[in-house]
């Protein structure tokens, strides 16, 4: 059976699974039904060109978690920012883990979107906000339809969370081929402060795939930095949907280090809803092999006096393809905009390759905006030099393509999530230059 | 120490240098001059074993040793330094840390153990007090929005902590205002020794007063073409290069 005729048929079962007087039962069974229609995207829609989905759908994956499985700390203590004190929701097959986990209700709320998809307390806020910006296309509805589990925070007004929320999703490998579907949900309101850690991490070959549906609110003056670290294992693919609303003057970042992965594709959408809003959407991009990436920006200026800022870095080696596809609409109203974008790249290989397109939508007469792109190689000059003064090739090479990335690196605000960076890059280049990146 | 026979060399098949001969004794001071487009950066970037350069024939030797097959890293080891005319801008990694990369990639390339840290650090004190160089400037990224003299201090200053057996200056003059010249100079002569050997690669006579050559050789079209001592330099500031030209046609 094709992977969309199982999921159809699993739903019913999934149904039963659930509490069918949820706030989110309609929505659910309306989800199904898009997804039932779309299906899949494939390279004949517009956004999905550069990226055929194919190869990671032949899979037989189990579509719900069945079993609880537990892991031991020291195990995968490496993947966690482990030398700060933080909050953690963590995952292992897709199942919450309280033995990793770290939660409060003390204030704010760190918690699990069953809990809120499930508890009458949380009624009004899910009827509130969710599903309300994610999009309506297959695989978001795919995600809709069997959304149970995931992150659930509310910072309520004026409360700076005092460290940061790492979320962590562990696969295991106890299926054969494993779908995992999380769905979060993150408001901040009002002058409230929240910074997140998100990693999907693959302990074993098997193949994964996971498609995942984020939607983040931030109130008036908010401030939320975003930092996405994808450095998984070469049988793991991740669909990654984050949708975020901004209301005035609010601040918002989101960072995606892609490093690993079969497949990444990352539709990452920012709806700017108010004046003096301020979205970034930073990348960097280091990828070997096969690996492929696939970087979907979308900003939408509403109200004048904005700005968004992107800029995203690629380093593409051996075989690996890159797609950067970044859009801004400007609506009519929103005067004064700024907005800029750019995407670098470099190509270590001739089989190496990157598609990279600007989209501008501009309806307003008195805005600033820029886009620019470049691929080149890496500058043989600075090779030269930095071999000329005892650097060897491999090591210098690592220095340029960190050089290259430093300031996406430089505007990451949490030093010891910069230090692990730094590292995985290291580690990834294969380089010990005799000093800290 | 160097010793170069008959050396042919081009870029994108582009012959630049066509048969130099140049033997540097230790202790020696060797000026390179001539007009734009000789082959002087070029007879550098060899040496210092620039890979888009190909050598066609003739051979380098350090001390003995051929080094045409070497990369540009094995002769760093080795102890040939090269500053350049155009110092490249590396952000995010800063002067220091580009330093302690430098010297401990030609340590373990000599099997030895990274420099203790405080040994490192009272490396980095002194060399920078000899180029008067202050420290915040050590934190910042390596040649990112350096001013054009900042550079070239910057390059003595590596040159300094690397102790070089033969130091290559790529008009090391260029851009730099007197004080900034009077510095440089300064730096170079302190390290010079008995050990080592410089070769000032210049256009112009001004650098010469400060760091005085033994020896003074004109290359044009990629052949020295004259030899002599220190005075020939005067006498080149003085009457420019179009005598010679002439005398070589």
């Amino acid at each position: 059976m094709e992977l969309k005729e199982k999921l159809i048929a699993s739903f019913m079962a999934f149904e039963n699974t659930v509490d069918l007087n949820s706030p989110i039962h309609d929505i659910r069974s309306e989800a199904i039904k898009t997804f039932e229609n779309h299906g899949f995207p494939t390279k004949k829609d517009e956004a999905w060109k550069y990226t055929s989905l194919n190869s990671i759908l032949k899979h037989n994956y189990s579509v719900f978690p069945k079993h609880e499985n537990t892991i031991a700390f020291n195990d995968v203590k490496k993947y966690f920012i482990h030398d700060i004190d933080s909050y953690k929701i963590v995952f292992i097959d897709g199942k919450y883990s309280s033995y990793l986990s770290q939660t409060t209700h003390d204030g704010i709320d760190v918690c699990l979107m069953s809990a809120a998809l499930t508890k009458p307390k949380y009624r009004p806020i899910i009827e509130n906000y969710f599903n309300t910006i994610a999009s309506k296309d297959g695989l978001i509805a795919l995600n809709t339809a069997f959304s149970q589990e995931g992150a659930y925070i509310y910072i309520g007004k004026n409360k700076s969370v005092d460290k940061p929320v790492q979320i962590l999703h562990f696969s295991t490998g106890v299926e054969a081929a494993l779908l995992l579907q999380p769905r979060n949900l993150i408001i901040v309101d009002q002058n409230s402060h929240l910074q997140i850690i998100e990693r999907h991490q693959s302990l074993t070959d098997n193949p994964v795939l996971t498609n995942s549906v984020t939607e983040i609110f931030a109130d008036k003056r908010a401030i939320v930095d975003y930092y996405k670290i994808q450095n998984d294992n070469e049988n793991a693919s991740l669909i990654d949907n984050t949708f975020i609303d901004q209301k005035q003057e609010s601040v918002v970042s989101v960072h995606t280090f892609s490093f690993g992965g079969k497949l990444t594709r990352n539709n990452l959408n920012f709806y700017q809803y108010g004046e003096r809003i301020e979205s970034t959407l930073k990348g960097v991009t280091i990828l070997g092999n096969k690996q492929h990436v696939d970087h979907h920006t979308l900003v939408r200026h509403t109200e004048p006096n904005c700005e968004s800022h992107q800029d995203y870095k690629g380093i593409f080696g051996d075989a690996a393809t890159g797609v950067f596809n970044g859009k801004i609409i400007v609506n009519k109203e929103a005067q004064k905009t700024n907005a800029y974008q750019a995407n670098n790249n470099i190509l270590l290989s001739d089989k190496a390759s990157i598609n990279t397109k600007p989209q501008l939508e501009i309806f307003a007469d008195d805005v600033k905006c820029s886009h620019g792109c470049t691929i080149g190689q890496l500058d043989e000059s600075a090779m030269f030099y930095m071999r000329s003064r005892g650097i060897p090739e491999k090591e210098a090479k690592a220095l340029l393509m960190y050089a290259f990335s430093n300031n996406v690196l430089e505007s990451v605000k949490i030093p010891e999530l910069k230090q692990r960076i730094n590292k995985i890059i290291a580690t990834k280049l294969g380089v010990n230059i005799g000093f800290d990146l | 120490m160097l010793k170069i026979n008959n050396l042919h060399a081009s870029v994108e098949n582009k012959a630049i240098l066509k048969g130099i001969n140049l033997e540097v004794n230790p202790g020696e001071v060797h000026a390179i001059m001539g007009p734009n487009g000789s082959g002087k950066s070029t007879l550098a970037s060899v040496i210092a074993g620039r890979e888009d350069y190909e050598v066609e024939a003739g051979e380098i030797y350090l001390d003995n040793e051929n080094i045409n097959d070497l990369s540009a890293e094995e002769r760093a080891h080795k102890g040939i330094f090269m500053s350049f005319q155009y110092p490249v801008e590396i952000p995010g990694v800063s002067v220091t840390n580009f330093m302690k990369a430098a010297i401990n990639e030609t340590r373990k390339a000599k099997g030895l153990e990274d420099m203790p840290a405080n040994e490192m650090l009272k490396l980095i004190r002194e060399k920078s007090e000899l180029l008067e160089i202050d420290r915040k400037f050590l934190s910042r990224s390596l040649n990112e929005g350096f001013s054009g003299g900042e550079k070239k201090r910057n390059e003595i200053f590596q040159m300094a902590m690397l102790e070089p057996k033969l130091a290559i200056l790529d008009e090391t003059d260029s851009g730099l205002d007197i004080d900034a010249l009077r510095i440089v100079a300064n730096g170079v002569n302190k390290l010079k020794s008995d050990a080592n050997a410089v070769i000032v690669i210049t256009h112009y006579q001004r650098l010469l007063d400060y760091i005085v050559p033994d020896f003074v050789h004109v290359l044009y079209d990629g052949r020295i073409v004259k030899s002599g001592p220190k005075e020939l330099a005067h006498e080149l500031e003085k009457k420019g290069y179009d005598w010679i030209k002439e005398a070589v046609v």
